[in-house]
């Protein structure tokens, strides 16, 4: 049941960046790495539509300009490194019901979806937010710096997770990342923001 | 039963008491005393000239005349609601969705009360027509200045959370829903307050001046709840109007927040 869709980057262009061409296939994992300020956050803005920027970007046969825009975001899932939580429960940000199987693999209990959500801490908030756009089931997903805020035991357990999810779903997956040994375990190809353009980096050197 | 005549050395003695608090203010370093005489100043000139103009209106009776005063008072309190704004939209967009509204709410309840309910011949008359829709424009003028200072405020304070709310794919009327609401409460909670309090905790001053000149209490609070069904009308549709256009302008045809559409507050 996983997806057959690819991800294409066609001529994207937004602030500093500029020809973006970029192909994620099905249930591949592309790491995106480079300095901060360089961009990377602004493209995965621009690929969910949430910033105007130049260029096409498609989802299988379907481009972004011809859908709008909720639907287009409803399919291409960014999660962003600081999740924002609006309602009373934890519970109340979610579509339906997620399986408990779900939230235990990310250390979580069926009691956490009645927490009140002022006393999640920043840790809990990622591994939160990674959950609540997971399951919405869409069709690609865009993470930035989905473990920023976790520690090692914590991160390597929402990386088995996720990856575990992409191969299953066959999402294609935009990864942005800062460690190196993350990207060793997680990335299909990695590429690296220099000046405006992407260099791809070879995944194996790590 | 007439008004008892008022002359202006009886004025001036009101007048003195002011200076007298003024001065009172200025000994105790409050700091308050300069804007306080301006602001009284301001009320008699301001006042002086809409009596003159009003008295000018009553004589002439000129339906012309009256939709340009009618004008006037609409373009001022336009900017008036656009000042108020700490973040307004740019490119005169909260100066025009200020002002239509006003204009479709306050305007079309105006006519409709002056044809439809009271009735006065020529429908026009001046002597209805002016200070009906002066109390209107005032209130709607209040209430729409509130919700969209509270919208545009409340959107820029929360975009982490409408940003997120957008990701997960959530249209823009859902992801702005809660603060849009919080919006229109407060563009209406005035008049609903002014409502529930009306006579048991203030005499409104529509009546309390009709009475003063010497009208029936009957019939004077018969025209205070007219005027204030008027009012609630008014404002309400109003800030409705305000809010469905202004929070629509928040976003592109992308369904992006636009908030560089905002001005950065002043000072």
């Amino acid at each position: 049941m996983g997806s057959t869709e690819t991800l294409r980057l066609a001529d994207v262009g937004i602030g500093a960046l500029n020809g973006i061409e970029l192909e994620v296939s099905p249930g591949e994992i592309v790491c995106l790495s480079g300095a901060s300020g360089s961009g990377k956050s602004r493209l995965l803005r621009a690929v969910a539509d949430l910033d105007p920027h130049e260029g096409e970007i498609w989802l299988g046969d379907q481009a972004q300009a011809h859908m709008p825009g909720h639907a287009w975001r409803r399919r291409v899932m960014l999660v962003p490194a600081e999740s924002h939580w609006w309602a009373e429960t934890v519970g109340e940000h979610f579509t339906g019901e997620p399986e408990a199987a779900e939230l235990e693999a990310l250390g979580f209990t069926r009691d956490t979806l009645a927490w009140q959500v002022g006393r999640l801490s920043t840790g809990e908030k990622q591994r939160l937010g990674l959950l609540r756009a997971v399951s919405r089931e869409p069709g690609a997903l865009l993470l930035d710096e989905p473990t920023a805020n976790l520690d090692d035991v914590a991160s390597q357990r929402v990386e088995a997770w996720l990856l575990e999810r992409v191969r299953e779903r066959g999402w294609p997956t935009l990864w942005v990342a800062h460690d190196r040994e993350q990207i060793a375990r997680v990335a299909n190809r990695h590429w690296r923001i220099v000046q405006g353009r992407l260099e791809e980096v070879g995944v194996a050197w790590a | 039963m007439g008004v008892i005549a008022l002359s202006w050395w009886q004025l001036a003695l009101a007048a003195t008491m002011v200076v007298g608090l003024a001065g009172c203010v200025a000994a105790m370093r409050l700091g308050m005393s300069r804007s306080l005489l301006v602001a009284a100043l301001r009320t008699v000139i301001q006042l002086a000239l809409v009596g003159l103009v009003l008295e000018a209106l009553f004589a002439a009776e000129r339906l012309l005349w009256v939709v340009l005063m009618a004008l006037g008072m609409l373009l001022i309190a336009g900017r008036e609601v656009m000042a108020r704004q700490k973040r307004r939209l740019l490119g005169g967009w909260a100066f025009g969705i200020g002002t239509l509204s006003m204009f479709l709410s306050s305007f079309t309840v105006a006519v409709l009360t002056l044809t439809v309910v009271i009735g006065p011949e020529p429908w026009y008359r001046p002597q209805y027509a002016i200070p009906l829709l002066g109390m209107l424009l005032g209130n709607t003028m209040t209430g729409v200045a509130l919700a969209l200072d509270r919208l545009t405020d409340t959107a820029w304070r929360q975009r982490g959370v409408i940003e997120n709310r957008l990701m997960l794919g959530e249209p823009w009327q859902v992801a702005i829903g809660d603060i849009r609401r919080e919006a229109m409460r407060s563009g209406l909670m005035p008049m609903i307050n002014a409502m529930a309090a009306a006579g048991v905790v203030s005499l409104p001053g529509m009546m309390t001046g009709q009475i003063l000149a010497g009208t029936a209490p009957g019939l004077a609070v018969k025209y205070q709840i007219l005027i204030m069904f008027a009012i609630t009308l008014g404002t309400g549709f109003g800030t409705l109007a305000a809010v469905a256009v202004g929070s629509r302008r928040l976003f592109d045809s992308r369904e992006r927040l636009r908030l560089d559409r905002l001005a950065t507050p002043q000072r």
